[in-house]
């Protein structure tokens, strides 16, 4: 079925935070057993996008068609069905920080499946062990390291076996070695096993190794999109200077100061009265 | 559920022009969705889980109940040292256990154990939940199809709801107790005397009622929390004004409720 193909139909997204458009007119689509890789500068809106294509945020205008529907319409009940087919991995972890590691990946199962305690143990066991986190089950969140929480969060996302897994930046905070595991870890989903994978990467070397298909996001837009190939032929200078990491080309560094006063929902800080406060002229 | 939003719709449509419309709806929008789940849902086949009630119980009910017990006591100790200074003048100790325990049950014993209820555990769960709420693990539910109403609202309600009328009772034997330890210790009472003039004073609806109010108490306190908790916005700071705002909001809501209680039961009949 070739409409059953297209997992994922973003079309003319825009979202705006107060005056200024984060996502201004982003239109993709993602293909069954497809890893596409989304890159671009800190800031630039990739969680955001993320977050509106798992139905967390709403869209300013546009669509987002998860397994061909619709989900910026749908009921928060409709929604539910959906979400149970995806996994997400969330910038931060997002672990319950009250639950231990190994109840943390449990959740999915216990409340989604009917499966006995004892065959939830095993899977859990199974998937900690996925991601290079055996017998770390009795910690808590607060009790391990920060990429130790990403690798939990994956697994977590892996519960349920989706078809489709959303990972924001898994192997940032991760070292190389870890990295490579991880990489693995997706590739081994994503070509054995024909999970579809939606992966937000800083990591070049990383996302050359995992993606079959690269977007770059930029001032809002598409800067460029291909396979790996093609990226890395690309014409494009801010490309180039991207996946390079050059400090020196056509990406600006910082907002200029005209970009700033664009930004009309961040209100500006009274520093002068702060710093009248802590540093009272005593003369 | 069309009736449930139905209902969520005209109550919030009625409040459009109320100046803290916003907040009204979602506390509204917040009791709907927690009836839906406790009252409908497991009917659909989605029964809430048994143990998080239990887990939450503990907390809000098990280890409140030293502080309930002290501060029972030294009110029932006060009650009865007043009540002996102004019967004693009018040659009316007798009357001493009548108002330790009718003060006791219908007024005192409901209120100051909400209040400790609200000091300990209002301000726990908006706290809790707001720093879920920050560090996006509501979200992450939200993306695993879980229900944040359903796993954090519900098990919180519950045993709210059965804890704080336990402690209620609880901490009326123990101001009862205070009572007796004034009567016995410095008045001319004897155990057996005590026990019988403050059985005879009291009716069972003394009792009741202040049953009825620690109920409506305790669904005052936790939807307020909740909500409080729910409803944070902007880190580690928002925490702390939620936690606040929910101490604030659910001991005014709940002195005021008391007082409409006390008139509705003992004033209006
Ligand atoms: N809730 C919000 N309210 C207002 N502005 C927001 C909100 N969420 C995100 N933004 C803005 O949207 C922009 C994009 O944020 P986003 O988190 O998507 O960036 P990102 O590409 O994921 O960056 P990073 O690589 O650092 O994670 C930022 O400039 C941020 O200020
Ligand atoms: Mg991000």
């Amino acid at each position: 079925m070739p409409a059953d193909s297209k997992i994922i139909e973003v079309a003319g997204l825009v979202r705006k935070f107060g005056d200024r458009a984060v996502l201004n007119d982003i239109s993709f689509n993602v293909d069954r057993g497809e890893t596409l890789v989304i890159m671009g500068g800190s800031g630039c809106g990739k969680s955001t996008l993320l977050r509106h294509m798992i139905g967390a945020m709403k869209p300013t205008s546009g669509l987002v068609r998860l397994f061909g529907e619709e989900i910026t319409t749908l009921k928060e009940r409709e929604i539910e069905r959906i979400r149970l087919r995806f996994g997400m991995l969330f910038q931060s972890g997002a672990l319950l920080a009250s639950l231990t590691v190994g109840e943390n990946v449990a959740l999915p199962l216990l409340q989604h499946t009917k499966r006995s305690i004892d065959e939830i143990e095993d899977i859990v066991k199974q998937k900690l062990g996925m991601v290079g986190l055996t017998g770390f089950e009795n910690l808590k969140p607060d009790e391990i390291s920060g990429g130790m929480k990403k690798r939990v969060g994956l697994a977590r996302a892996l519960a349920l076996d989706p078809e489709l897994l959303f990972s924001d930046e898994p192997t940032s905070g991760l070292d190389p070695i870890m990295t490579a595991v991880i990489d693995e870890l997706t590739l081994k989903l994503a070509r054995g096993r024909g999970m579809t994978a939606v992966v937000v990467s800083h990591d070049m070397t990383s996302a050359f190794r995992i993606a079959t298909r690269m977007i770059m996001l930029g001032h809002g837009g598409i800067v460029a999109q291909g396979t790996p190939d093609e990226i890395r032929a690309s014409s494009n200078p801010e490309v180039q200077q991207f996946i390079h990491g050059e400090a020196d080309g056509p990406i600006p560094l910082n907002l200029s100061q005209e970009e700033h006063e664009h930004h009309q929902h961040v209100k500006p800080r009274p520093f002068a009265r702060a710093r009248g406060r802590f540093h009272r002229k005593t003369a | 559920m069309s009736n449930a939003e139905l209902l969520a719709f005209v109550s919030a449509r009625t409040l459009a022009f109320c100046a803290l419309n916003l907040q009204v709806r979602n506390y509204l929008q917040l009791n709907v969705s927690l009836l839906y789940w406790i009252l409908v849902a497991p009917f659909t086949g989605q029964f809430f889980k048994i143990a998080p009630i239990f887990r939450q119980m503990v907390f809000i009910g098990v280890r409140a109940a030293p502080m309930v017990a002290l501060t029972a006591f030294s009110v029932g100790v006060t009650l009865a040292m007043q009540a002996a200074h102004s019967l004693e003048s009018l040659g009316a100790e007798m009357y001493i256990p009548d108002l330790v325990m009718i003060t006791l049950l219908r007024e005192m014993g409901p209120v100051l154990i909400a209040v400790i209820v609200i000091g300990r555990s209002g301000s726990a769960v908006a706290a809790e939940l707001g720093t879920m709420k920050v560090s996006e693990e509501i979200e992450a539910l939200e993306v695993m199809a879980i229900n944040p109403i359903q796993f954090l609202v519900v098990p919180r309600f519950l045993s709210m709801m059965v804890m704080l009328p336990a402690l209620t009772i609880f901490g009326n034997y123990i101001g009862i107790l205070g009572g007796w330890a004034v009567c016995v210790s410095a008045l001319d009472f004897n155990t057996a005397g005590y026990v019988l003039r403050a059985l005879e004073s009291a009716e069972t609806w003394d009792l009741y009622s202040g049953m009825i109010k620690s109920v409506v108490f305790a669904w005052i306190i936790i939807t307020i929390a909740c909500n409080a908790g729910l409803s944070v916005e902007g880190g580690a700071e928002g925490v702390g004004q939620a936690t606040t705002t929910a101490v604030v909001q659910a001991l005014l809501a709940m002195l005021v409720m008391n007082a409409v209680l006390t008139g509705i039961f003992f004033f209006a009949a």
